[in-house]
């Protein structure tokens, strides 16, 4: 592997279009072939392994607590259902666009990568393994194994939202994934807030995180200082001002869907 | 070994039957299974996993084709719409019920469509909306509107009650040709050729102005194995020029020495298919230098602008002029007055089916298959580049994957035509979908500034439209959108004082063409939009003053053409009063609890000139009996979708006297079937439909005399006789004995239909069309404030269409016009270099499209054959500006550069509320 060049494929679903109709002169590596790499399991009661393979299709039938329900929220909105049924979720983070729909909610559940290569394994923080557009820690001899995800406080719940001018089959303008628990008297005391589609690479709001911790829902504020990483650019999908601005106002919805949500699987205040 | 490995013999299940193959490294499945296993069903629009047109079932899994490497289908199972509509019930009630509800309009889609619905119909019998358009989400079409797709889905399996009686005008009867685009075997321009053609590849130019040079092409050709020939300017035998206006063609088949727009041919290579497959493009030898580029009207012309045509000063290519009465003068006069400045986008047409064909040499003469819109057109251009006699060519055009106006033009014919007459073997080419966005028409962008000006009572007292459109680099239909714009940008209002230009102007972007409207849908936008800025100035209601407005019988339009029937606007702008009020009070009750959602109501009238502006433009049709009593009908206007080979026949049919199922149809094909002209300007229901008619006539009358019998007469063919009942006598013609003509018929008949229009003078007085067709819209959005996203929830169309010869096909028609004026109103922008694919461009998906009613109003035209008028463009006029009103309507403000995108919607908030 490292004496020539090998294209990585799983799901194709961005090597195609990257490739157009320029020829392929070299060697593909179909990692589906190697069933090791697939699946989505519990390797521990404390840390969930979704395998290099695993389709976004496979993380949707999953059965995961309320925290990935933004993940799942981020699954159903990758491409299509064509997509979701070939495209897969290490692939979403290899492929590293500033508007991966798998890269907030997987930042806001803390995910690992686990790379493996000639100098033996490895593994990254997500944050880590991105670098910018189109450029991660992998080796050129490296490929990525799988995602490890530490399980998540019970009590928190997750949401995620995606902004496009169309409804299906669209790349997000921005997006937005919490994860949010509650204590007992109802005051936010997890707080995980990523943003994508603003930056080079998505990223987590930790300022705007620390600041929620012992507020109640309807008292989240977001200021300017909140979003000061951010640096969203226009382009042909929205200018920046808008980026800026629409990205409060996806958080505040989304830590509001995350809580209704919870409410509605208590049996809360809906029942 | 440094080379390539390719992948062993692979074995899967292929639509139940076992199949081995060997494909290449990262070979894409769709490619396997159409070439290697000749499963043409299986059909490409993007090669990106963007339209979802390849979408087959891996396990039963949806998946996209093109983004699947070959060699995992190994021991799967695979199946593609052909298979499944044969062996899976689902598919079968799909494909009955996609019949019934007219689901599939060009069909380039429906292999998708279908496919997807049946691995939703395994998993849910009995899906809601939500279910099927998540099902379908990842699916494109663009003619359909997909509200069809939906009912259909959601009732497959429930038998929709089928017309009864002959299948005459009026009825909606399912297309005459869907049984093909159902079970996937319609070939359109990529499925026709022998699997041994050579391909084709065009080298275009990567920048937007620049200048080449070859290297040895001749060592080039030597060295790369599997190239037979490498095209270039110096080929072409004839004229290295084309256009659709003779006075204007302009665009050479291969740039000579300079690229006036990225995407233009320099030249083209043709090879063995693998060769093709393997060639990389980088290593073609031209040196490219590039220069400064126009891309903007601004900066084309600006004084130091290059001059792109040296006969068009100033990069003017030319205007259109109306004037009646003293415009100025009326405005100045005028009660209120209202001014905007518009600017509407590139808009690609984004057919699913990029362009594509095959040519080939046979008994000497050029045979042409080809995906068109006009193939007397293309064979009247190919006669120039090629310096061949009409008779030295044929075209046959193949089905239609959608066309809206861009397949009217030469793309891919003359590339094939030349390398076929250069290699003398076939040749086969699709373009990619890139290589379509970038090389092929658009829609102009428009920068519009108009005033209006009403008196106390609310009457118009006159208007001025200043229009400019950017044509790109050559001129293609530009003259055309310059003339129709004068004509139409009055709306179809009464103004006594009215002048209006519109200019094209040469950019180095892709040419504008043709694209559903002509210009007219950006016009509408500019006027329909300031409509309701000077009723609410007036204090009128938006709807009551377009209804107090419109233009009727006997009233001039500003070309001083005066209909003393069949005007129809009002009747348009009535029905849609109960609508307008209760959706008014519906929304106003959503507002007045609405937190961060703000509803809103749009109204806008539109109108379209059918057929050529005051140039002739006849149709043919031919009919044949043949001995055996099978009546012929050789039906020659390209059915793009839109439905004209079910609509000709039901005309052609009612003026025989005979159900249209006794008809058998014989397609376009510049051999055998006469000239219907092209599928553009509305014109096929009213022109061909005219020639249908007086052709139906002529052989009814011509049977009717044989025996001297009464004119009301029934007609009834059977084995080798007629039989013709006069009350209680019966005839009977015996077939068998009469001779046959060159084409074996014993009976036939031929008639052409133009219409009558007359010229217009130099203040664009006359009469330009025949007929107008007329429409208006209403549209229900609901705005979220704070994201500046709009989502359509409902819309009423009603449309005057003289007579609705398949009121099936109406619905059909609006609901596609409505989706790209939606799409053309929220989304599109075509930007050169930046959106050629179908996932930076974006088109409406099935999520996008909320529920239409479509409202028939049939106001004869004296000309129309059995009363009807044109429809295909009327469809999407009134779209764009009723969306934008009712934008305004919920948040008061008015959006006047399209797209308008949430971004651009936001922006005019914060300076709303800044203000």
């Amino acid at each position: 592997m490292r004496s020539r060049r090998v294209a990585i494929v799983a799901g194709g679903t961005d090597f195609f279009p990257a490739q157009g109709r320029r020829p392929i002169h070299h060697d593909v590596l179909d990692l589906t072939r190697v069933t090791a790499l697939g699946g989505i399991a519990w390797t521990s009661p404390d840390s969930l392994r979704i395998g290099a393979t695993a389709t976004w299709t496979d993380v949707l039938r999953a059965d995961l607590p309320p925290a990935f329900d933004g993940l799942k929220a981020a699954a159903r909105e990758v491409g299509s259902v064509q997509i979701q049924n070939a495209g897969t979720v290490a692939g979403n983070l290899c492929n590293a666009s500033p508007a991966a729909d798998g890269v907030p909610p997987l930042l806001t559940l803390d995910a690992e990568v686990e790379l493996a290569g000639a100098e033996g394994p490895r593994r990254l923080a997500l944050s880590d393994f991105l670098k910018g557009p189109r450029q991660t820690a992998l080796h050129p001899d490296e490929i990525m194994v799988a995602l490890h995800i530490p399980r998540p406080p019970d009590h928190v719940t997750s949401a995620f939202g995606k902004l496009g001018a169309r409804r299906y089959l669209v790349i997000s303008i921005t997006m937005t994934a919490v994860v949010i628990g509650l204590d007992a008297a109802g005051r936010i005391d997890v707080a995980r807030i990523a943003v994508g589609a603003c930056s080079p690479v998505a990223q987590r709001l930790t300022d705007l995180e620390r600041d929620l911790i012992g507020v109640t829902p309807s008292e989240v504020t977001i200021t300017p200082r909140h979003l000061a990483s951010l640096a969203p650019i226009s382009d042909v999908r929205a200018d920046d001002v808008y980026r800026l601005e629409a990205v409060p106002a996806q958080i505040h919805r989304a830590i509001h869907r995350a809580i209704l949500r919870a409410s509605f699987r208590a049996g809360g205040d809906h029942g | 070994m440094d080379k390539q490995i390719s992948v062993d013999s692979i074995g899967f299940t292929l639509n139940g039957r076992a199949v081995e193959a060997q494909p290449v490294a990262g070979e894409r499945l769709s490619t396997l299974l159409r070439d290697a296993l000749d499963t043409r069903d299986v059909k490409v629009g993007c090669d990106a996993g963007d339209c979802g047109a390849c979408t087959v079932l891996v396990d039963g899994a949806p998946v996209c084709a093109c983004l699947m490497p070959a060699h995992q289908a190994a021991g799967r199972q695979v199946e593609t719409l052909a298979g499944l509509v044969t062996s899976d019930p689902d598919a079968a009630r799909l494909a009955r019920s996609f019949d019934a509800h007219g689901a599939a309009q060009c069909g380039i889609c429906t292999p998708g469509m279908l496919v997807s619905a049946v691995a939703l119909l395994r998993d849910t019998p009995q899906p809601d909306e939500a279910a099927i358009t998540n099902a379908l989400g990842g699916v494109l079409c663009r003619c359909t509107g997909y509200r069809k797709i939906i009912d259909a889905v959601a009732l497959a399996g429930t038998e929709a009650p089928q017309p009864e009686g002959d299948g005459h005008t009026g009825v909606p009867i399912p297309r005459v040709d869907a049984a093909a685009k159902l079970d996937g075997s319609e070939m359109f321009g990529d499925d026709v050729a022998p699997a041994e053609a050579l391909v084709l590849r065009v080298i275009r130019s990567p920048f937007h102005h620049a200048g080449f040079a070859f290297g040895d092409l001749d060592a080039w050709v030597q060295a790369t194995p599997g190239i037979e020939a490498v095209l270039t300017h110096r080929d072409i035998p004839g004229k290295n020029c084309f256009g659709v206006i003779p006075a204007f063609a302009d665009q050479p088949v291969f740039a000579e020495s300079i690229c006036r727009f990225r995407g233009e041919a320099v030249a083209a290579i043709v090879g063995q298919a693998d060769a093709i497959r393997d060639l990389d493009e980088a290593g073609f030898p031209v040196i490219w230098t590039e220069h400064r580029a126009a891309l903007t009207m601004a900066a084309a012309l600006s004084p130091d602008a290059v001059t792109l045509h040296q006969s068009r000063a100033g990069n003017v290519m030319c205007s259109g002029f109306v004037a009646r009465g003293d415009a100025e003068d009326a405005l100045a006069q005028s009660h209120v007055t209202v001014e905007g400045h518009f600017t509407t986008a590139f808009v690609e047409h984004a057919y699913i089916e990029p362009e594509a064909g095959f040519a080939e040499m046979r008994g000497g003469r050029l045979e042409l298959h080809v995906c068109t819109q006009a193939p007397i057109m293309n064979r009247d251009g190919l006669e120039e580049i090629l310096g061949l006699p009409a008779a030295a060519i044929r075209i046959l055009p193949t089905a239609v994957g959608g066309g809206f106006g861009s397949k009217l033009d030469l793309s891919v014919q003359p590339y094939l035509a030349l390398a076929a007459l250069k290699t003398g073997q076939p040749v086969r080419m699709a373009y990619s979908r890139s290589e379509s966005m970038m090389s092929t028409t658009k829609r102009h962008p428009a920068e519009i500034t108009m005033r209006i000006g009403a008196d106390a009572d609310g009457r118009l007292t006159g208007a001025a439209f200043d229009g400019r459109f950017n044509t790109g680099a050559y001129a293609s239909w530009g003259p055309t959108v310059a003339n129709r714009v004068p004509v139409h940008a009055s709306g179809p209002y009464l103004f006594p004082d009215y002048r209006a230009e519109a200019r094209g102007i040469h950019t180095h972007c892709p040419p504008s063409g043709a694209f559903r409207g002509f210009g007219v849908p950006q016009s509408a936008v500019a006027q329909e939009s300031l409509f309701d800025e000077l009723a609410d100035r007036l204090g009128h209601d938006r709807l009551e003053f377009r209804i107090l407005n419109a233009l009727e019988n006997g009233q001039p339009t500003v070309c001083g053409q005066v209909f003393d029937q069949g005007v129809g606007i009002r009747a348009c702008l009535e029905a849609l009063r109960e609508s307008w009020q209760t959706e008014r009070a519906a929304a106003a009750v959503v507002n007045a609890q609405a937190t961060g959602r703000m509803r809103g109501v749009g109204v806008a009238g539109g109108w379209y000139g059918c057929g050529n502006t005051s140039l002739p433009n006849p149709s043919t049709i031919k009919a044949g009996v043949r001995a055996d009593g099978q009546v012929v009908l050789h039906q020659g206007a390209m059915d793009i979708g839109q439905g004209s080979n079910t609509v000709i026949s039901q005309i052609f049919a009612q003026a025989l006297g005979v159900p249209v199922d006794t008809l058998a149809r014989i397609g376009a094909d510049t051999d055998v079937t006469p000239d219907a002209g092209k599928t553009s300007a509305s014109r096929q229901t009213f022109v061909t439909g005219n020639a249908a008619r007086l052709a139906g006539e002529a052989l009814r009358a011509q049977i009717l005399q044989m025996v001297n019998a009464a004119k009301t007469s029934e007609i009834h063919f059977g084995q080798g006789a007629i039989t013709v009942s006069d009350g209680a006598a019966a005839h009977r013609i015996d077939l068998a004995d009469m001779a046959e003509d060159g084409e074996g018929y014993v009976l036939g008949a031929q008639e052409t239909y133009d219409p009558p229009t007359r010229p217009m003078d130099e203040n664009g007085q006359g009469h330009p069309y025949a007929q107008f067709g007329y429409a208006a819209h209403l549209a229900v959005v609901e705005v979220d404030i704070a994201l500046g996203t709009v989502t359509p929830i409902r819309f009423v169309a009603a449309h005057d269409v003289g007579h609705a010869i398949n009121p099936a096909l109406v619905e059909g028609q609006v609901q596609g016009g409505i989706a790209q004026g939606l799409g053309m109103a929220l989304m599109e922008e075509y930007i050169p270099g930046r959106t050629e694919n179908l996932h930076d461009y974006l088109i409406p998906t099935i999520g996008d499209i909320p529920p239409i009613e479509t409202l028939i109003i049939e106001e004869p035209d004296a000309h129309g054959p059995f009363g009807a008028k044109g429809l295909g463009e009327h469809v999407l006029i009134p779209t764009a500006p009723a969306l934008l009103n009712a934008i305004r309507d919920a948040t008061g403000v008015q959006i006047t550069d399209l797209p308008a995108t949430p971004s651009r919607i936001r922006a005019k908030l914060r300076e709303h509320s800044d203000a």
